[in-house]
Parts: C-alpha cells; structure tokens; sequence
C-alpha cells in the first residue's frame, strides 16, 4: 500500500529501510501471526516505511517530535492500541501491540519508543483512573489530541524508584506538588504528566521544566527535567487510592518494558535487512561480502539472536495478556535479552557497513545510537537481575 | 447519482519484491512469496470510498477474481471502507489462465445481478500491464468508459473525467451507469485502521462465487493462449505464419468465435504464441 502516497518512487531512506520481504525468509516478523494480527502488522510496516523512515534522520539531526506524524498514526489506531474502546483505544492485545511497535520502529525508533510511552500512560489512566478520569483524559490521548509523558525518576532515584522524594501534600481538594522529576521524554512539549509522588510523610506556582537534554539519541523526542512547586493538583485527578502508587507504577513498567524490547526489535529487524542488502552489493577481493564465511556467519548468528528476541518477547506479551504468575520476570527477561541482544544486532550490522556504517547518511548509525538507551531506561538491566534472580531465588 | 459502485480489486505480487523466474520458466515464482492489493486497485477503492463519504453514492463492492487467497485482497478493501465483498472462486488451471477477457465478463455479469452504477477499476495490474479489463467491460456492457482518470467528479446523472493522455489531460462528460479506470495521480489511498481491519475480519460479508454454468454467473473460463518452446511445435521448425496458425488451430484451443487473438514471434525459447484466426 505504498504506491500513491508520494508518487511512485521512494526516496533514498525509505527505499534503504523499506524491508524488502519477497519469500520470507527465517526473520520474516510475520511468522506465526493471525491473519489479523498481520494486517495490523501489514499498516504498521507500511506507515513506518512511508511516513517515518523518510524523516527519520531529519528528525534526529533537527531534534524535531513529529507531532502531525503521530496523530497521523493515532488516527489509524496507535495512540491507545491497548486501551478499552469505550474512551477512544483500540482494545488490541500486548502481543497485538508489540507487533505494531516493532513494526513501527523500522521507521522511526526514537518517535515509536514515545509513542509506546504515551500508550503506557493512556492505559494506566484507562485501567486505573475512574470513570469521570477515563473519560475526561483518554480520549483526547487515544487520538493524541493531547500528548502524555510519564513521570517517575527523578535525580535522585532512578533504579531505586521506591526511593522518590516527590511530595504531595493534601490540602483541601488539592494535592500540593514540590519536588522534580528528571529525563522526562516529552518533557515540555506534552500535554498530560502522569507524575509518581509521595503522598505520606517526606516529602510554587507549579510546574516547570529544565533544560532540554542533548542525546546521543531518540531526538525526536524532547527530555527535560520537570520541576514542582507549590504546585496544586486537584484530588480528582488521582489514579486509585493513596498508597497504591508504587504499584500502578510497577504495573505500567511490565508493558512499558515488553513494548521497549519491541522497539529494539523492530530496530535489529531493520539493521539486519540493511546490513544483508549490503553484503550483496558491496565488493571487496573481487566478490562481494555476501561470498566471506565469516560474514556469512555473523549475519547467521544476528538474524538468531533476532528471532530469539522476538520468540521471547511475544511470549512475555502472552504471559502479561494472561496475567500469568511468571508475568513480571518473563518481561523481565525478555527486556534484558531483547535490549542486549539487538543492541549487538545492530552495532554489528554497523560494522559490516565498514566506513560508511558511520555515516549519518547511513540509517543503521542512527538505529544504533537510538536503542542504545534501552539497554538503560524502563528499569537498567541490572534491575531487570534483580527481578528475575528474585523471582528464582525467593523462597514460595 | 446514488446506487452501488463495483469495485474491481487484484491479487498481485507486492511491488516492492523482486521478481524470479520459475525453473521451468512457465511463470514467475509465486509461492510463498508476498502479494497484496494491486496499487492501482487501492487508488479505485480510495475513490469509491470518498464518493460513499461525500454522499454520492450508496454502497461500495470489493469484487475480486481468484482463487482462497483473493479473499485477503477483498479484506484490505472493507479495511479501507468498502461495505462488502465479492470473491469469484477461480482457482488451479483455471486461474493461470484468468485474463482480462474473462475478468470482463465476470464483472459485466456482476454489474448486472448487481444493478451496480459505476464499475471502479484500476487501470492496469502490475503484474501482466494488460490495461484491457475496463475497456473490455465497458465493451460487454455498451456503457461509456472514462479510462486513465485522474480526476471524477459527479454531477447528477453525469460524470465529468479528467483523463490523462499522450497528449496531456482530456476533459471529458459522460453518462452513467460508466466504467472508470484509475491512473496514479486520481488520488493517495488511506491506510487501514485498526478498528477498521478488526471490524473487516470479522464481518464475513463477503459472498463466494463461481463462474461457471450451473450458478448465476454463466462465464465460460476458456483459455486464450499457451506457451510452447518453438521446438516444441509439429511441423518443423518453419516459422512462417500459416505453419504456426496451422499448429495453434491443431492444439484444440477451442477458441469462442470472434475472439480476437493476436501472434507474436519472439527470438529465442519460450515465446508466447497467439494467433489471429
């Protein structure tokens, strides 16, 4: 469905990332699905080659967040893919979702990876926010009318989330704010802050932002620190009761993890097919790269890890969906593998690019440095350790 | 003008895939390899669509020819918003010899079980660029054609074209019931949304149809043409023209009377013959 957006040629970087999938071959994303599950997929990788990929690295080098291409996608769908359709979401599975995100980030993984941020808060507010919060807040999110960023860290407390100083002081029908958040992606230019706080014990105006952060990556969305100050937010707007913070915050964070993993996936997906169009045309010793063993075989061993990544990812999607008792470390697992694994993935499909790998004329540099913070965000994979030889080591 | 449009949607090999010969070289490799809806056929559906959601028309019917998988073309179409669909059952020999001709009238036929106003086709498929299937149509049912469209516009019962050609763009005013091919510049087709596709796979309103003579339909599925190596031929290895229209008549190609088939002699293996009789 590419023919007729712009007219019947694709420009350099869409046709660079277009995947090319003939006969599909063993890493074809499309192995395994419903029918269904791969029309979204089909949408997902049509968008992402048409509307994303062409931008993507004036994106990163402008540090522009495509608004206009986001609400284009929320208009398909993907602005609440797994929020209830009573207040505007598709309604859609985690598997569902993981698919469209890894499809999605073959485009872009730096806008995908925020709009998944922004699906996540869609969806706390969906399943914890009642029902005057759902429908005051999620539709105008499904359709990204009004965009979300999700707040949580802070300088002070990053893996040791628990450890948040943000207060919140109730006074009246307010909650008074004072503290500050910090790496917020979309910081500044949303609309919507899902803020983690203290209500009890420790803990201006209101609301404002540092800085803009310079990245290595995801550029395409802004991050800044926001700051509280005296700032008075009514008690209507809080999701569940006092207290059940920390949890809702856990619970957003297994979907978050399992559609970060995805975003990578979708990049390593992307590096792989970028690196074998390139041992097929480039020639050295008379042959191309295509005819070295070794290269033979370290494209054997990416597309591997590759479609390990995705088994594990996918079936931490089920589990989630299942609310299967191993739920939390499967994701775990699947965030820590997938993140490291195509983070490999696509520093190798650089290095098989040789020089030109480090071009920014070349999409794969700016896949590398895009999911290189996923190794990092959603919980370290340090964290993501601790959960899983918790979950091995506790005693029940 | 408000009535049905039949829109005619194909089955091709995606664009974007590079294309292999089969090892017996009777066709390309189609197998497993990945098809979708021939982009001519969206930007068809994209106009029925919008001429539905602007009010001129009433219903929107995705028609297409081919074997179980044509079903998935047909789905694509309700994705993007037609009402329902039409799937003719062609499938095996059938099939590979499904050409415009017989397509044509399969959809004269449709048009008219369906008292459809305006038959809605791409102007070409990607994959044999025969470009014949609206003209043919148009032919069978003695309706005017507005072919190479690249703008439509309704007015009463009358439809002004803006048809591109060699020569530029022709503006042109024809009657209804029509055919109108779509050229590329007609319009940018929408994507499928996700509610859309959902509620496209579950509505099963996609009827089946078989073109032969015990249903309604009545279309005689007959072969136009076979390929044969020029070795292969009775005869010897004469080239001239009646020796080959004399091999052609012995092969039994049972053709209809007043079939139109024209020969070509190509250099080499394989060439595909056809002859004027």
């Amino acid at each position: 469905a590419a023919l007729g957006r712009k007219n019947w040629k694709e420009d350099e970087t869409s046709r660079r990332t277009r995947l090319r999938e003939g006969v599909p071959s063993a890493t074809a994303a499309s192995h395994g699905l419903t029918d269904e599950q791969k029309e979204f997929q089909k949408v997902a990788f049509d968008f992402a080659a048409n509307e994303m990929a062409p931008h993507m690295a004036e994106w990163d080098q402008k540090e522009i967040f495509p608004v206009e291409t986001m609400r284009k996608a929320a208009q398909l769908g993907f602005g609440g893919i797994y929020v209830q359709p009573d207040v505007g979401g598709s309604g859609l599975s985690r598997l569902d979702t993981s698919i469209i995100f890894e499809a999605l980030s073959t485009g872009c993984v730096s806008t995908t990876a925020y709009i998944s941020i922004h699906n996540m808060c869609a969806w706390m507010i969906d399943s914890y926010g009642n029902k005057e919060q759902r429908e005051k807040f999620c539709p105008d999110l499904c359709s990204m009318e009004k965009f979300a960023s999700y707040c949580l860290t802070e300088p002070g407390s990053g893996s040791d989330a628990a450890s948040l100083l943000t207060s919140a002081q109730r006074k009246g029908d307010h909650y008074i704010l004072n503290g500050s958040k910090a790496f917020i992606s979309g910081g500044g230019d949303t609309d919507v802050y899902v803020v983690m706080c203290r209500t009890g014990g420790k803990g201006p105006k209101g609301i404002s932002f540092g800085k803009k952060e310079k990245k290595v990556g995801w550029n395409s969305q802004p991050t800044r620190a926001v700051i509280f100050e005296d700032c008075a937010v009514p008690v209507a707007n809080r999701l569940g009761e006092e207290g059940q913070g920390f949890n809702i915050a856990m619970k957003g964070l297994n979907g978050g993890r399992i559609n970060i993993a995805s975003c990578s996936l979708g990049a390593a997906h992307a590096s792989v097919q970028l690196a074998r169009d390139h041992l097929l045309v480039r020639k050295q010793f008379g042959e191309t790269l295509s005819n070295n063993q070794f290269l033979q075989f370290k494209l054997a061993e990416m597309a591997t890890k590759l479609v390990a990544s995705r088994l594990l990812i996918r079936e931490a999607a089920q589990a989630l969906q299942e609310d299967r008792p191993d739920a939390v470390a499967i994701c775990s697992m699947a965030k820590l593998f997938a993140t490291d694994e195509c983070f490999n993935i696509c520093n190798q499909a650089l290095q098989m690019h040789g020089g030109y790998g480090y071009l920014k004329d070349y999409a794969v540099q700016q896949f590398v440095r895009d999911i290189r913070v996923h190794q990092i965000l959603e919980g370290t994979n340090e964290v993501m350790r601790m959960i899983i030889s918790r979950n091995l080591l506790s005693e029940s | 003008m408000s009535g049905r449009v039949l829109v005619g949607v194909k089955r091709v090999i995606d664009y974007a895939v590079k294309i292999r010969v089969k090892p017996d070289n009777t066709g390309v490799v189609t197998d497993g390899v990945k098809h979708s809806m021939n982009p001519f056929c969206e930007i068809a559906v994209e106009e029925a669509v919008k001429l539905k959601e602007k009010k001129l028309i009433k219903e929107v019917v995705a028609v297409s020819c081919g074997p179980q998988q044509s079903q998935e073309t047909i789905r694509t179409a309700l994705a993007m918003g037609a009402d329902r669909g039409i799937h003719v059952d062609v499938s095996g020999k059938d099939y590979e010899n499904l050409g415009p001709l017989q397509v044509s009238k399969i959809l004269a036929a449709l048009a008219k079980q369906e008292d459809a106003q305006l038959i809605l086709l791409g102007k070409q498929a990607i994959d044999d660029d025969c470009n014949q299937t609206g003209q043919m149509t148009a032919a069978l049912l003695d309706w005017p054609q507005g072919t190479f469209a690249s703008e439509v516009s309704l007015e009463g019962d009358k439809i002004n074209l803006v048809r591109e050609i060699d020569g530029g763009l022709e503006h042109i005013k024809i009657n209804t019931p029509a055919v109108i091919t779509a050229d590329l510049r007609l319009n940018t087709p929408r994507y499928a949304t996700l509610p859309n596709i959902m509620d496209s796979l579950m509505n099963n309103e996609t009827e089946l149809h078989k073109p032969n003579h015990r249903t309604s339909l009545c279309v005689g599925l007959i072969p136009l043409f076979e390929t044969v190596a020029p070795e292969d031929m009775q005869g010897g290895t004469d080239r001239s023209g009646a020796m080959l229209r004399h091999t052609v008549l012995q092969s039994g190609l049972g053709l209809h009377t007043r079939s139109l088939v024209v020969f070509s002699i190509g250099i080499g293996k394989n060439k595909t013959k056809l002859g004027t009789v």
